[in-house]
C-alpha cells in the first residue's frame, strides 16, 4: 500500500519590514502600509517548501491557505507557481483586527474543512514576529505541534520524525500524524516558481477577483449581468483547475464571538515611533591624543579597569 | 475563559531544564516582584518538572511569595501538551491576573498553547512591562492593567498592548531585557505542592535525541563588548574587532548584517533577533545603527561609536562619537589602551 500525505500550508502576505524607511512611518507613529511592498512571508516559503518536499518524496497534495485582504491572492498565486496544488483565500471584513488568538481560530475553521495529515506554518511572520499562530492553531485543531523544524522531515507510515531547534541546541523528536509543524528559515531552500506552472496559473483568480475585473471591463453592465458573467467565468476557471477558492466566515460557520476585534483579547493601547534616546554625545578626534584622552576618561569613570 | 480578577497574583513561569533554572525566569522574578508590589498582590513562581523541589528556595530568594510546585515523572522533559495541561489547570484553579513567560524556545512554544486553551491574550517578545490605566473609546477606564510593551514591524515602532476583558494578562518576555535582582537568602515563602495527573497519552511527542550546543560567547555576561558591522568589509578585516576585544578583555560581537556576511558566528549577534546586552562599555565599529541593532544595545552604560559617516544613526545613541576610518582608528585605539598598561588577554580566540 502506498501512503501519501495531504499537507496544508498556512501562509501570510506581509509588508516587507526590512525595507521600512522614514516614509513608511506616519507622523502618528503608525505604519503606512501602502508605502511598503507586500511580500510572501519568508519563513512561510520554507513551510511551503517542506510540504512540496514531502509531496515529491511520498506523494500527496499541498493546499495553501491564507487569511487576508483580496490582494493576498498574489501570495497564493506565487504558491501555485512554486508547486502547490490548490489555494484558498479566507477573506472577510469581519476578520479585521484579529490578533493571534482570533486568527488561529479562523484558520482552524478553514483547516478543519480539509482532509489533512500535516499542517505547516512558517515559524513566524516578519510583521509581528510573534510565532504564536502555529502553536495556537495546533491547540485548536487538537493536534501536537513540532515547532522550529530546521531540517527536512522523515515520515514512515503515520510516524513523523523531525529535527527542531531547541534554543540552546537541537532535538530529534517523533510523533504520530496528524501533526502541525512550524518551519524555520534554516530548514530548506525554497524552490522558485516553475515556468510551466506560471503559464497554468497566470489566469488564476478568486470569485471576488473575477467580479472586480468584470466590473472594470463592463462599466455599463447591471449587477445581475455581472453576476451571471462572473458565474460563467468562475466555471471556466474551475474546469481548468485555476479557480482560487474564496471562503468567508459564513462559509466557515465560524462563531463570530471568536473572530476579529471581538475575538481578540489583546488590544493596542498605544503605538509609538521608536525615538532614539538622545544622549550627550562627545566628539572625539580620531587622533592618538583624542583616543588616549577618551581611554583615560573611561578609566577614570571605572568603565574599564 | 478566566474573568477579570483584581486580587489575582502575578505569576512567572520558572523554566528549568534538567533541574537547573534558566536565567530568564530569574530575570522575570525581579520584574514580577515590581509589578506585584504596585498591584499589592503576591508573586507566584510556577515550577514544573520532576524532582525540582530544590529550586523553590532559589525562586523565593529572588522574590517569589509562593512557589506552585508540580512534580511528575512525565514532566521531566518539557513538551507543549503536558506542560500546557498542568499549567492551565493551575491558572484555572488560582486565577492569577498576570502570567509571564521567558520568550525562550520553550516559552514561545508553551505560551501560545496555554493562551489558546484559556482563550486569553498573549503578547510575544515584550521588552518592558508596566502597570497603567487604559481609557476605551466609549469612555470607560480600566485601571491597573498590564502594559505589554514590544517592538513591532521589525523594530520600527513600539506597541503597548493590553487586555482588559479576558484574563489572565499574559506575555512572553525577551531574554536578557530584565535585570536580575540580587537574591535575598533570608527571604521566606510558601511552597504549594500540586497534585499532577498525567497519562502517557498527554505526551504525544517522543524525544529521540537531544544535543545542547554550548554558546560560543556569553554576551549577556560581558562587561565590555566590541561589536563590528558590515563596515568591516571582510572576515579578515573583522580581525580588528577580535584584537580590540582581546586587549580590553571584552567579548567580540556583531550586527546581523556582519553575521549574514559570514564575518562571525551567529552566537555573537547583538540586536532584535540576537542578544540584548547592557555592558559597561559597548564599542560599535563600522555599525550604521539600524533600529534593530540599537534595540539590543542602547542600554549600555557607555557607548563608543566609530564610523566614517558623521550622519550614521549609531551616533544618536553614542556617548563618544569618533568620525574616521575604522582601519586607522581601531589600531590607534589599541595602541592607546596598551599605553595605559592593559595586558592582552587570550580568552577570546578568532576562528
Amino acid at each position: 500500500m502506498t501512503v501519501v500525505y495531504n499537507c496544508v500550508v498556512l501562509v501570510k502576505q506581509v509588508p516587507d519590514t526590512k525595507r521600512i524607511t522614514g516614509k513608511a512611518m506616519n507622523d502618528d507613529g503608525t505604519v503606512n502600509r501602502a508605502a511598503l511592498p507586500a511580500i510572501f512571508n519568508p519563513e512561510d516559503l520554507n513551510a511551503l517548501e517542506a510540504a512540496l518536499d514531502i509531496k515529491d518524496r511520498f506523494g500527496g497534495t499541498v493546499t495553501v491557505i491564507t487569511m487576508g485582504l483580496p490582494a493576498a491572492v498574489t501570495t497564493l498565486k506565487d504558491a501555485l507557481y512554486r508547486g502547490a496544488d490548490e489555494a484558498i483565500l479566507v477573506t472577510d471584513a469581519r476578520c479585521a483586527a484579529s490578533d493571534t488568538l482570533a486568527t488561529s481560530y479562523i484558520l482552524s475553521c478553514a483547516v478543519k474543512r480539509i482532509k489533512y495529515d500535516i499542517v505547516l506554518c512558517g515559524r513566524q511572520a516578519i510583521d509581528g514576529d510573534t510565532a504564536q499562530v502555529g502553536p495556537q492553531l495546533a491547540e485548536k485543531l487538537g493536534i501536537p505541534q513540532i515547532t522550529y523544524v530546521e531540517k527536512p522531515v522523515e515520515i514512515e507510515g503515520r510516524t513523523i520524525t523531525a529535527q527542531r531547534n531547541a534554543g540552546n541546541g537541537w532535538q530529534k523528536v517523533k510523533a504520530q500524524l496528524p501533526v502541525l509543524l512550524t518551519v524555520t528559515g534554516q530548514a530548506n531552500v525554497p524552490r522558485v516558481a516553475a515556468a510551466k506552472k506560471m503559464m497554468k496559473y497566470k489566469a488564476a483568480m478568486t470569485p471576488a477577483g473575477i467580479e472586480q475585473t468584470l466590473k472594470a471591463e463592463n462599466a455599463a453592465a447591471t449587477p445581475d449581468e455581472i453576476k451571471s458573467l462572473a458565474a460563467h467565468k468562475a466555471g471556466e476557471l474551475e474546469k481548468k483547475g485555476v479557480l482560487i477558492k474564496q471562503w468567508n466566515l459564513d462559509f466557515l460557520k465560524a462563531d463570530l464571538t471568536w473572530c476579529g476585534r471581538n475575538g481578540s483579547p489583546t488590544k493596542v493601547h498605544r503605538i509609538q515611533s521608536v525615538v532614539l534616546a538622545s544622549k550627550e554625545t562627545k566628539s572625539i578626534e580620531p587622533t592618538d591624543d583624542g583616543l588616549s584622552g577618551m581611554i583615560h576618561e573611561l578609566l577614570e569613570d571605572k568603565i574599564i579597569a | 475563559m478566566i474573568d477579570v480578577n483584581r486580587r489575582g497574583e502575578v505569576w512567572v513561569f520558572a523554566e528549568q531544564h534538567g533541574g537547573l533554572l534558566e536565567d530568564t525566569p530569574i530575570e522575570l522574578m525581579s520584574k514580577g516582584r515590581h509589578l506585584a508590589d504596585i498591584l499589592g498582590v503576591g508573586l507566584g513562581a510556577v515550577l514544573l518538572g520532576d524532582n525540582v523541589k530544590a529550586l523553590a528556595a532559589k525562586l523565593i530568594h529572588y522574590g517569589a511569595d509562593k512557589v506552585y510546585l508540580a512534580e511528575h515523572p512525565l514532566l521531566e522533559h518539557y513538551q507543549a501538551n503536558s506542560y500546557a495541561k498542568v499549567f492551565y489547570d493551575l491558572i484555572h484553579k488560582y486565577k492569577p491576573q498576570i502570567v509571564v513567560y521567558g520568550a525562550t524556545a520553550v516559552g514561545r512554544d508553551l505560551g501560545p498553547r496555554i493562551a489558546s486553551v484559556t482563550k486569553a491574550g498573549l503578547t510575544a517578545d515584550c521588552t518592558d512591562l508596566q502597570i497603567g490605566d487604559h481609557k476605551t473609546t466609549d469612555g470607560q477606564t480600566h485601571k491597573n492593567l498590564l502594559f505589554q510593551i514590544r517592538p513591532a514591524f521589525g523594530g520600527n515602532i513600539i506597541a503597548t498592548i493590553i487586555n482588559y476583558d479576558r484574563w489572565p494578562q499574559m506575555a512572553t518576555i525577551r531574554e536578557g531585557v530584565m535585570v536580575m535582582a540580587t537574591p535575598d537568602t533570608k527571604r521566606k515563602g510558601q511552597v504549594i505542592t500540586e497534585k499532577v495527573e498525567l497519562s502517557p497519552q498527554e505526551l504525544p511527542i517522543e524525544i529521540l535525541e537531544e544535543h545542547t550546543r554550548a554558546k560560543k560567547v556569553d554576551l549577556k555576561a560581558a562587561r565590555i563588548i566590541v561589536a563590528g558591522g558590515a563596515g568591516l568589509g571582510s572576515k579578515e578585516n573583522f580581525r580588528l574587532i577580535w584584537d580590540l576585544a582581546n586587549c580590553l578583555g571584552g567579548a567580540p560581537a556583531a550586527t546581523r548584517a556582519a553575521i549574514d556576511l559570514g564575518f562571525i558566528d551567529h552566537d555573537h549577534q547583538v540586536g532584535q533577533t540576537g542578544t540584548t546586552v547592557r555592558p559597561s562599555l559597548y564599542i560599535a565599529v563600522g555599525i550604521s545603527g539600524a533600529i534593530q541593532h540599537q534595540s539590543g544595545m542602547s542600554q549600555s552604560q557607555k557607548i563608543v561609536a566609530i564610523n566614517n559617516d558623521p550622519q550614521a544613526p549609531i551616533f544618536d545613541v553614542a556617548h563618544y562619537k569618533i568620525v574616521g576610518d575604522l582601519n586607522e582608528v581601531v589600531p590607534r585605539m589599541i595602541k592607546a589602551i596598551k599605553e595605559k598598561g592593559f595586558k592582552e588577554t587570550s580568552s577570546a580566540e578568532s576562528k
